[in-house]
């Protein structure tokens, strides 16, 4: 056991520092309206790109820069305590990227990872639907085989990013069998393909985050199949783990950002010698801290020779509801101001966080995962 | 950054637990928590045999490996609630010698108990319960070229098996200034100890009357009046060590609990398809995990002397008083009437989860020491 960080990280650690205090931009999560609020974080992961910290343990060969899961952790350690925004990105650098690493060929993962890291291309999951979600195998979107291409008819729901995305991470039925985990594809679809509708659900913080995607007659070369046709469960699978696994850690620095953010919250407030205060904050640092240490050693096993296990689903399952917490706690001690304006900055964070127990995975989704795949108990379904 | 224990540690580990299966089996801790004393020495000398009274003692005083390899030993002995002076010896007597003890001190009675041959434990509280500085109220005042102490010492674990005793008292001020320790010897003439009756049958916790006790000048450690620092440090190792022994229980319950949902049938059905039962678990689980992670890298911070040893291992106490409370109340809801039982174990890590959380401060003592770390 050892935290110690090597003169060579030392040093990458003084530079990340030196860079992101010239570099990171201070404006406030859910700032202004949402088209600049996404150019903004555009052209932050570009430059983010440009300086070599984003997608940095890639391959190189791809635009990565090949380098250790420490230097990643350091990284996500700087841009916590520099206050900095993520980059826009989130699902193509969480789930994407990992997904084409792992079971895209050669001409793919050089066609798609670099203008993924840069930011060009934007990239959004098509995976539920209306009548799919937590139970995501009863999906019903089609694709079709047409010898060099498939045509995908149906529907997505709740896709983030799918109005500015190039780029959508599709699950869909070639045929049916006995096992709905069978008979799945899994598709990189063109956004910009003739007969996709893009509408946009308006969702609780009154903004239009996330959308539904129509697909009709949509023509999707066969170049553009991930892992094998027919075989789309396993190629979702690794989407899945890498969802919770990786970005779990990205994840448990976002709850790091959220912890010392309530924690001015409340010094602003003059609310610092409130002891039920103190007590509530210290105690969401804590399990903020806990989140982030779980995530190390799920870095480790993963670094002795695993792969992310079903443990990363402890990491999503406990973020999601601290940071319910956290902004019910942010709003709580802002009293009245909670209910007018922006909240004291923090309306949209409190109104974001009710769907983090539901994306990605639902918390009782999660609590099945753990109960039978880590503690093997019976399964319920 | 590794953070793991090494193959030697998971070998350790293997063979701790091996050893508690056999020597401290339930049937065991039974009769030892049923017993005048609370502990067998017999067993004792087989731990020293063992080596576990060296982990983590500097060489020089005949010790062996690192804190890190105690940490391992003792969320075995939490594992199998092992009754008697281990925890009180190896996590809090041994901090507060090697952090303050003179160097004729530490020869002495830390080479003891590397060898198996002493057993000590540390005297803090008093009425208050309290774990600060302004909490020490017992008096040490210079007399006849020695000192006088006079006030009384509560919740003092294991004070009867304990051939020393490191005593907090104040010799001046307030605070954390004027904290002085002594190293008291065998039972000199104006101690009185009272066993109190206590909800963890597996622990022994004392009260200790000090009425004019004639301490020599050799009894204080290290300097006078400036204790408070070294013994800070002390009760950082102290706290780091007690998660350790919680987070070996708080696995144990989550075990037997996952353990007899899998084979307890109701409605024709294992419990554990219920997703009542199954998510009451996974809690259980994420509870455990969190609690560990939090408990290994304070430990770790003790080991490294890091600068954040002092918020990790508050962190660690907040986080494991809560979880292993939660964690065992849950278990015995998970077992139903059986786990309610005097016959069934899961009381016995329901009454240590309660005795653990109170010591060295709990969950709210912690948090508001993080709250003075957060600048709040």
């Amino acid at each position: 056991m050892d935290f110690e960080l090597s003169d060579a990280e030392k040093e990458f650690r003084d530079e990340v520092r030196a860079w992101l205090k010239a570099n990171a931009p201070h404006d406030a999560e859910g700032g202004g309206d949402l088209k600049s609020f996404i150019e903004r974080r555009r052209a932050w992961q570009k430059k983010l790109f440009d300086a070599g910290y984003v997608g940095m343990t890639w391959p190189e060969e791809y635009g990565g820069r090949g380098r250790s899961f420490m230097d990643q952790l350091i990284f996500n350690d700087e841009m916590i305590l520099a206050h900095a925004p993520e980059p826009i990105n989130v699902i193509g650098l969480g789930m994407g990227g990992p997904v084409v690493i792992a079971h895209g060929n050669d001409a793919q993962k050089k066609r798609y990872l670099e203008p993924l890291l840069s930011a060009e291309e934007i990239w959004c999951q098509g995976f539920s639907e209306p009548n799919a979600g937590s139970d995501l195998s009863g999906l019903q979107t089609r694709a079709e085989d047409q010898g060099d291409h498939y045509v995908v008819n149906g529907q997505k729901v709740w896709t983030t990013l799918a109005h500015v995305a190039k780029w959508c991470m599709l699950l869909a039925r070639e045929r049916k069998e006995a096992n709905p985990r069978d008979g799945l594809t899994y598709l990189l679809v063109d956004m910009k393909s003739p007969g996709i509708e893009v509408r946009p659900l308006v969702q609780i913080t009154g903004d239009a985050e996330f959308n539904e995607i129509f697909f009709k007659d949509v023509k999707v070369p066969k170049s553009q199949i991930l892992g094998e046709a027919g075989q789309g469960w396993v190629v979702a699978m690794t989407t899945l783990l890498h969802e919770r696994g990786t970005l779990g850690l990205a994840l448990a620095t976002r709850a790091q950002i959220t912890a010392s953010e309530l924690a001015e919250h409340s010094r602003k407030l003059g609310l610092g010698a409130d002891p039920l205060v103190r007590q509530k904050i210290a105690q969401h640092t804590i399990e903020a801290r806990a989140l982030q240490l779980n995530g190390y050693r799920a870095v480790t096993s993963v670094k002795r020779g695993g792969i992310p296990g079903p443990e990363g689903s402890i990491l999503k399952l406990m973020w999601s509801e601290l940071n319910q917490r956290m902004t019910e706690t942010a709003m709580d001690i802002a009293g009245p101001a909670a209910q007018v304006g922006d909240g004291d900055g923090w309306k949209y964070q409190f109104l974001r966080s009710r769907a983090n127990t539901i994306e990605a995975g639902t918390s009782e989704v999660l609590r099945n995962i753990l109960a039978e795949r880590v503690l093997g108990l019976p399964r319920s379904r | 950054m590794d953070f793991a224990f090494s193959q030697e540690q998971e070998m350790l580990r293997r063979s701790a637990r091996e050893f508690l299966a056999k020597e401290c089996s339930p049937k065991v801790v039974r009769r030892l928590m049923e017993s005048a004393d609370g502990y067998d020495q017999a067993l004792w000398k087989k731990i020293a045999d063992l080596g576990w009274t060296a982990l983590g003692i500097p060489e020089e005083y005949g010790g062996v490996g690192t804190f890190l390899d105690l940490v391992v030993v003792l969320e075995e002995a939490g594992r199998a609630l092992l009754p008697g002076p281990f925890f009180s010896t190896m996590g809090l007597a041994v901090p507060a010698l090697v952090e303050a003890g003179t160097e004729a001190q530490k020869k002495e009675v830390l080479s003891a108990i590397a060898a198996g041959s002493a057993r000590a434990t540390l005297a803090f509280t008093e009425p208050s319960g309290r774990w600060d500085a302004g909490s020490i109220g017992l008096t040490a005042k210079q007399s006849g070229g020695g000192w006088r102490l006079d006030g009384v010492k509560v919740f003092v674990p294991d004070v009867e098996a304990a051939d020393y005793i490191v005593v907090v008292a104040r010799t001046r001020g307030e605070g954390e200034e004027g904290v002085t320790l002594f190293l008291v010897q065998d039972k000199p003439e104006g101690m009185a100890v009272r066993p109190l009756e206590t909800l963890d049958m597996t622990r022994r916790w004392s009260e200790i009357r000090f009425d004019g006790v004639q301490l020599g000048a050799d009894a204080v450690m290290g300097a006078p009046d400036k204790a408070w620092p070294r013994l800070k440090r002390a009760l950082e190792w102290a706290t780091s060590a007690l998660c350790a022994e919680m987070v070996g229980g708080v696995q144990k319950v989550l075990e037997t609990s996952t353990e007899y949902a899998k084979t307890r049938h109701q409605f024709g059905k294992p419990i554990g398809i219920y997703q009542a039962v199954s998510h009451k678990l996974a809690d259980m689980l994420v509870l455990s995990e969190s609690g560990r992670s939090a408990t290994y890298y304070a430990a770790w911070t003790v080991d490294a002397d890091a600068p954040d040893r002092s918020l990790a291992s508050s962190m660690a106490k907040a986080y494991v008083s809560d979880a292993y409370r939660k964690v065992a109340g849950d278990g015995i809801q998970v077992h139903g009437g059986i786990g309610f039982t005097w016959e069934h174990d899961m009381h016995l890590y329901f009454k240590r989860a309660k005795s653990s959380e109170v010591t060295l401060g709990d969950a709210t003592f912690h948090r508001e020491l993080v709250a003075q770390a957060l600048d709040l």
